[in-house]
């Protein structure tokens, strides 16, 4: 995979002020992101790039700014300073430069947000074909025999019996409260989907069957995934590269195997050795 | 101002004394006014203004009473119908308080009205140019079943973003096998802004479309306005393969014989027996008295 060429390890100290990089491959580019609501609590000094179809993890313990990362990467929190660009077809979006108009509809056409909790992603009161069926109407599809057949196939996607597309999530388990979210953000076609803890709060055999789905997904629709988990088992299985954070800032950047067998920094060691081996 | 505003209006000149003209004091008027002509200019915009306490519960009708209040002259001539009805308690109050306090003419004829301050209906009778229909509305904000937030609704307007909207109308056909909206039918004004026409029946949407007469829309509890200027394109939502439609009497109105208008459903006995009558009253009594003129000419 091309991605994992560019994959290069980053030095934890690596200056904010480098040049960034012009690169027409890239999808997404951070530069010298900051967004801090106390010292060190937030995020701080965050430059990255993210290329097509990879999978970009940010790991870290509570707190260390993952979470806020995350939203000012998807549009949701403007940054104190640094800028997000994405590339739209042939042209660049500064995400914070362009109109609300555009970063909202860039959320919900090329990009999609899977949230820990399900239901702060899904709509509850409307049912699962409707929620599947929200980013195409706000698309402007207007064909409801065509909308029900998008839900249905999404549904099968994602491995929800499709004689449920007439209930709300209420009525749905934890798990497939989570697959239908994801169908949900993945029915516009995204390039991009936000992940946040998208397997927290389940239990483990419904975790390893959201993770295949998740890999499957990411293989087959060529998505690029930036997912923000405290779980280096999910890390492994998931991502290309990873981000390690602490206290806000990226403490070791690099090739997810080549950080989980051989970390350099002592935070980075110290969390791969707390992994419990059973 | 115009044929209907110029001329007659023998106003009734019996003014409670110790109350300003309309009750409201001038200067609320205008605020009133000043907002009024906002609406006016952004169509289906929902301006924010300092709603009054007016002398009836919120959900009578005080955000009606204020607009219609704050654009009343001693020359108009008010109507008021409650349901289609000019007899019923509420809209037989709010014309007496403003015969009292306004010392205005009222009238229970469409055509011969300057204001028409209703509740749940558009007259049968065409509107002319000049005729101003002043709306009592519950619930301004169309979007608000399905985004409670108020910050949230309000970009969704800017930014002209109404997919939630068909959400609606899906969960609707999920429900029902048909768009079972049956009053408050969401429609896009001006081709800009999507608007809550009120608890009229989505059988009077097609009447808000391209109407010659001005049309305020005042929310006294969520303190709102919104207007549709005359010759304003109207469009209720729907979706290509679920056009909207309005519902089709399946009856004739028991009084005066009328398949066109919209009907009351009543039932007359413990048997279960119904009768449908015109739930517009005036226009029912027109058509019933030239029923029985033309039968009186025949016999």
């Amino acid at each position: 995979m091309s991605a994992l060429a560019h994959g290069m390890r980053m030095d934890a100290a690596l200056p904010a002020d480098v040049p960034a990089m012009e690169n027409s491959q890239a999808l997404m580019q951070a530069d010298g992101l900051c967004r801090l609501f106390g010292p060190e609590q937030g995020c701080q000094d965050i430059s990255f790039t993210l290329y097509p179809g990879e999978v970009l993890g940010l790991v870290g313990e509570s707190g260390s700014g993952k979470s806020t990362l995350l939203s000012t990467l998807s549009g949701r929190l403007p940054p104190d300073r640094g800028r997000v660009r994405y590339r739209d077809g042939a042209d660049w979006v500064d995400l914070y430069a362009t109109g609300e108009g555009r970063r909202r509809a860039l959320l919900r056409t090329q990009w999609g947000f899977v949230e820990q909790n399900p239901r702060d992603g899904l709509r509850m009161p409307v049912s699962a074909g409707a929620n599947i069926g929200e980013r195409l109407m706000a698309q402007g599809a207007r064909h409801y025999g065509r909308l029900r057949q998008s839900a249905l196939d999404w549904l099968r996607h994602v491995e929800i019996d499709i004689s449920r597309i007439d209930d709300t999530p209420n009525a749905f388990s934890g798990g497939m409260q989570q697959r239908l979210q994801i169908a949900r953000n993945l029915v516009s076609g995204p390039r991009l989907v936000f992940m946040d803890e998208p397997t927290g709060g389940l239990d483990v055999s419904v975790q390893a069957r959201i993770l295949d789905l998740l890999r499957k997904l990411v293989r087959e629709l060529d998505l690029s995934v930036i997912l923000v988990t405290h779980d280096l088992a999910v890390a492994r299985l998931l991502a290309d590269r990873l981000m390690v954070m602490r206290r806000s800032r990226i403490v070791e950047a690099g090739l997810t195997d080549q950080i989980l067998d051989d970390p350099q920094h002592p935070y980075t060691q110290l969390l791969v050795s707390s992994i419990l081996r059973v | 101002m115009n044929a209907a505003r110029a001329g007659k209006a023998p106003r009734s000149g019996k003014m409670l004394p110790g109350y300003n003209f309309a009750y409201l004091d001038e200067e609320s008027k205008r605020m009133i006014r000043r907002g009024l002509l906002k609406a006016v200019a952004i169509p289906g915009f929902q301006i924010p203004f300092g709603g009054r306490e007016m002398p009836l519960p919120y959900g009578w009708g005080t955000g009606g009473i204020q607009v219609t209040a704050s654009i009343i002259t001693p020359e108009d001539v008010l109507k008021v119908i409650d349901q289609g009805a000019d007899d019923t308690t509420n809209a037989v109050s709010i014309r007496q308080f403003f015969e009292r306090v306004a010392g205005i003419a009222s009238t229970t004829r469409t055509r011969e009205a300057t204001i028409i301050q209703t509740r749940h209906r558009i007259p049968e009778t065409p509107l002319a140019s000049g005729q101003i229909m002043v709306f009592q509305v519950p619930i301004p904000e169309p979007l608000r079943f399905i985004e409670p937030s108020e910050t949230e609704t309000a970009t969704l307007h800017a930014l002209g973003d109404y997919g939630i909207m068909h959400v609606k109308l899906y969960e609707d056909i999920v429900r029902h096998g048909h768009i079972a909206t049956c009053y408050a039918y969401p429609v896009e004004v001006n081709g800009r802004y999507v608007m809550d026409p009120s608890p009229i029946p989505r059988f009077d949407n097609p009447k808000l479309h391209m109407s010659p007469a001005l049309m305020l829309f005042g929310a006294g509890r969520e303190k709102r306005l919104y207007a549709l200027p005359p010759h304003t394109a109207v469009v209720s939502l729907d979706f290509e393969d679920h056009p909207f439609a309005i519902q089709r009497p399946e009856a004739a109105c028991a009084i005066c014989g009328s398949t066109e208008s919209y009907l009351d459903e009543l039932i007359v006995d413990d048997a279960g027996a119904r009768r449908y009558v015109c739930s517009d009253t005036d226009y029912c009594q027109r058509r019933a008295e030239a029923r029985g003129e033309a039968r009186g000419e025949a016999s």
